[in-house]
Order: structure tokens, then sequence, then C-alpha cells
């Protein structure tokens, strides 16, 4: 019998199996518990996972885009650096494309410390120049040197690339949600495979007198099965829902200046949640199922 | 033939923790025989039941039941044997949560048939061992006397080809003694293998006085056959 096709059948259960086995009410309290506080985490870890996931893909994406060459010169040589700025820059290999910011886009730059109506005009602000690279990329120290030779006022500053460390890092908190959401499927493991054998070590002279009047161990093991793969069900299924409310709550850091993409969920990502409730079933079903098989080895 | 007796032993020794509990017993449970097991409390008796339908495994010699050497038998082999030998305790054992009804069909319940349909049955059952009444008494309520009875319609609910039973009487006064023992004779009258562990020697006297018992003795470890005084 396959797995989806045992789960069933142990979800479907034998009710005069389950009469057998006397209800033990603190062992199915402590599953419930285990299996919904689990849920809960694990929506926060897969949540976690998501979002670290958007951030790399969303600073990867920049960093596929645009360097910036800052022109810092006297007013009056402004100009006349940034033309030679551009000429240096279209004459660099890899460098696909470079044209300088206008006024309204400096002000929009500035506008998140200084307000909507800044007159940059006025103001002794550098000039910045946009630069697009080609995918192949540029070689920032050789254009470095000469911009510094031809343009002394003129800073390249890549500075995407403080941004790899960061996207870096964003993958290792993605595995970390990852490696999270697998820690929690052991600790249920655990718990549920403590549990199993809690209930079983209660009901060990039931499972003799089974055993005496010709039981199979997988008749008896199915009565336990049933029972903590249905209480990780419900569990699991009250942990997420209660999971996916509280990521709802969350008040959202997206409109902060697009540095955080907040810790959420976007589209079909909202449907991941859902597969918790199947798979604690999953797992309660062969920790069980292995805690019964083994203990039952026991008695003869 | 070896697969003629229901169970056989063959120099069959049991030891537990170094010590010999049981030395090299022989013996031939056949269809239709009714033996008393005997001996002194202490002597083993249970000891050798529970060779008898595997819930021990011999430490030296050979068991076979219904014609297979028990090291051959699996753990669902056991269980099948188990539902062709029915086990009757001293005290019982019953799933105090279960009614009695729920109690005496729990070998059809676990062997996959359907106690509705075998209700009939189940009623004319627990009529033969008169508990007609209390088929929703839980075991607690129950007297020792019906506790008994019960378990023997338990054990008998599978149509055994052989009865096992320990110290049945163990708990019972002599009027409640001799109704179970008739229950016993007339199961042996209908071709059962009856093996009754008890140390009542009168029991044992009353029963011979209505069937051909073998009655065997445990002592030193050995099986023997008991007196003419028995």
């Amino acid at each position: 019998m396959n797995l989806a096709a045992r789960l069933l059948s142990a979800i479907k259960g034998d009710p005069r199996a389950d009469r057998a086995v006397p209800p033990t009410g603190f062992t199915a309290q402590l599953t419930v518990l285990t299996a919904a506080a689990m849920a809960f985490l694990c929506v926060f870890a897969i949540a976690l996972s998501l979002a670290t996931a958007r951030l790399a893909d969303r600073w990867s994406s920049q960093l596929a885009q645009s360097s910036t060459v800052r022109i810092s010169a006297p007013v009056d040589q402004l100009a006349t650096q940034t033309a030679a700025a551009l000429k240096v820059l279209q004459t660099t290999s890899g460098v696909a494309a470079s044209r300088p910011l206008d006024a309204d886009e400096q002000r929009a730059l500035l506008a998140p410390w200084f307000g909507p109506d800044l007159p940059v005009e006025s103001l002794p602000i550098p000039q910045l120049i946009e630069v697009v690279e080609t995918p192949q990329g540029y070689d920032a120290e050789g254009l470095r040197l000469r911009l510094r030779a031809e343009v002394p006022g003129a800073v390249l500053d890549d500075h995407t690339r403080w941004r790899r460390p960061l996207i870096e890092a964003a993958g290792r908190l993605n595995l970390l949600g990852l490696f999270c959401v697998g820690l929690i499927a052991l600790v249920t493991v655990a718990m549920i495979t403590l549990a199993a054998n809690s209930a079983l070590a209660a009901n060990s002279q039931v499972i003799r007198v089974l055993r005496q009047v010709g039981a199979r161990d997988d008749y008896i093991a199915r009565a336990f099965v049933r029972r903590f793969t249905l209480r990780a069900l419900a569990g699991a299924a009250g942990g997420t829902v209660a999971g996916m409310l509280a990521i709802t709550l969350l008040p959202s850091a997206d409109a902060a200046g697009g540095f955080l993409t907040g810790l959420g969920f976007t589209g079909a990502g909202w449907l991941l949640p859902l597969t918790i409730p199947p798979l604690a079933a999953v797992i309660a079903f062969w920790s069980t199922r292995v805690a019964a098989m083994r203990a039952l080895k026991e008695i003869t | 033939m070896p697969g003629a007796n229901v169970i056989e032993l063959n120099q069959v020794s049991y030891s537990y923790g170094g010590d010999a509990l049981l030395s090299d017993i022989s013996l031939k449970l056949a269809p239709g025989s009714f033996h008393f097991l005997t001996g002194p409390s202490g002597a083993g008796k249970s000891t050798l039941l529970k060779l008898c339908y595997m819930e021990l495994m011999a430490t030296q010699g050979q068991v076979t039941l219904f014609g297979r050497a028990a090291q051959d038998i699996g753990r669902d082999g056991v269980a099948v044997v188990r539902r062709r030998v029915g086990i009757v305790h001293q005290d019982c054992k019953f799933l105090d949560h279960l009614t009695l009804l729920e109690n005496v069909s729990l070998p059809l319940t676990v062997s996959g048939q359907s106690t509705e349909a075998n209700m009939a049955e189940l009623r004319e059952l627990l009529g033969w061992v008169g508990l007609a009444g209390k088929v929703r008494a839980l075991p607690p309520e129950l007297s020792g006397g019906e506790r008994q009875r019960a378990a023997l319609a338990r054990a008998v609910i599978m149509s055994p080809d052989v009865i096992l039973a320990d110290e049945p009487t163990g708990n019972l006064d002599w009027e409640m003694s001799l109704r179970l023992l008739t229950l016993l004779v007339e199961l042996n009258r209908m071709g059962k293998a009856i093996l009754v562990a008890t140390h009542d020697l009168n029991l044992i006297r009353q029963a011979k006085s209505q069937v051909a018992a073998r009655v065997l003795r445990i002592k030193d470890r050995r099986l023997q056959l008991a007196g003419a005084d028995l």
C-alpha cells in the first residue's frame, strides 16, 4: 500500500480498533499542542525564507543595473568635468550607457532627508552620473585610474559592490529559514515519538491482551497511528491558521524605502503554509508507526 | 506424524537469567485430549503454558504448534496461531473500558470479523456461560465467577482447537469451579484439546469422574505423570 493510501486508511480508521485502546488525555493534548506550536513556528520560518529569497532576488537584479560616478567640483568646473567624465565612460569597455542625473532626479534622491522642495540648483551638491554596465561589467580599478587622471573631481561609486555580501547574507538567511523548517520537523518527530511512546507504555497491558487474543502488530499500531495522525493534523491546522493570521497582521515594511521586503507571503506563496498540516500528519503517521512497531516488538 | 497433535513439546527446556525453570519437557496435546497440569506454586505450570502459546520461547528443544515449529513462526504467524488457541487466565485479563460483549468478541474484532454478523453466536455463547443478561456490563462490575466464565467465552469465540487454562478456578468458590469445569468438559466433548494448569486436586478428581483426563505434574523442573492418588 502506498503512503497516501496508508495515510487515508489511518485517518479513516477502524472504530472497533480505536475502541480497543482507551483514550489517553494527556498525550492527546500534548500532541495537539506540540503540532500547533510547531506549525505556528513553521509558518514564520517559511515566511522568513521567502522574504529573504525575495530580498536576494531584488538585490541581485539591482546589482546588474548601475553604478554611479560622483563629480565633486567647484560650480564653475562642474559641467566641464561632467562632460569629461561622460567622455571617459563612453569609451570604457563594459559600460553600456551613462547619463547625468537631472535636477529632478537629484531632488528625488535627497527628498527623504531634506524634503521635496529642495532647491538643488542653488546648492553646491555633486553631480551624479548613472552608469549602466554591460552583462560582462567593466574593470572598476581601470576606470577609477582613468577618471582620476582625466577628471580630478570624479569618484566612481560602484555602490552595487557592497550589495554582494548582503545578497550572500540574504541567501544564507534563506537557507537558515529552510533549516529552521527542517529543525521544526525533527522536533515534531521527537515530540510525537515521545508522546506515542508514553501512550504505548501506558497501554502496555491493553496491548498484551490484544496480542494474546490474536491481534497483529499492524492492527494494534493502527489504533495509535490514527489517533496521533489526526491529533497532529488538527493541531497543525490550528497552528498554521494562527501563524498565517499573525503574518497578515504584521505591519508592512515594504514601503520603507524598498530595502526591506517585509516578512510575509505574496501571491502563490500563501499556498505554501497550507502544506504544513498534511506534512505534520505524514510526520505523525510515520513517527507513531515506527514507535509503535518498535514498542510492539518488546511484547510477545 | 507431528501435525496430528495440536501442540507438541519435544525435550523442551526453558531458562531465565541462567536459572533453569523447566528441563527436558515432552508433551503432546492431541485433538480431543484433556490434560491437567499440577504442581506446587512456582513449579513452572504457567511457564509451560506460556511456551504453548508462544509468550515464551523454549531455550532448548522444540515446540510445535499445529505442525509448525515455533521458531519458524513470525510475529504475524503468532497472532494467527493464537486465534486457534483459547487462553484463560486466573486474572482474566479483560479490557476494563470495554463491555462484556466487546471483551468477549475481541478475538473476532482483531481478526477482522464483524461482531454484528456473529451476534447470534455471541449471544448463544454468552447464554451458554450464563452471562446473557450481562452483555453491557463492564468487567469491574462482574463477580469473579462471571469474569472467569466470560474469559472462557472469549477463549472459545474463535472456535479454537485447544484451550489453555491457567488456574482458571483460582479465585472461584467450589460451586463456581464445578460450573467452569462442566463448561471445559463440554468443550472437550466437542473435540477441543484442553490443558488446565491447577493446584486444585479436588477439581482434578472431580474432572476425572467426568472425562478421561491425564494428570501431569511438574516436579524438579521436569514433567511426569501423576500417581494413582489422582
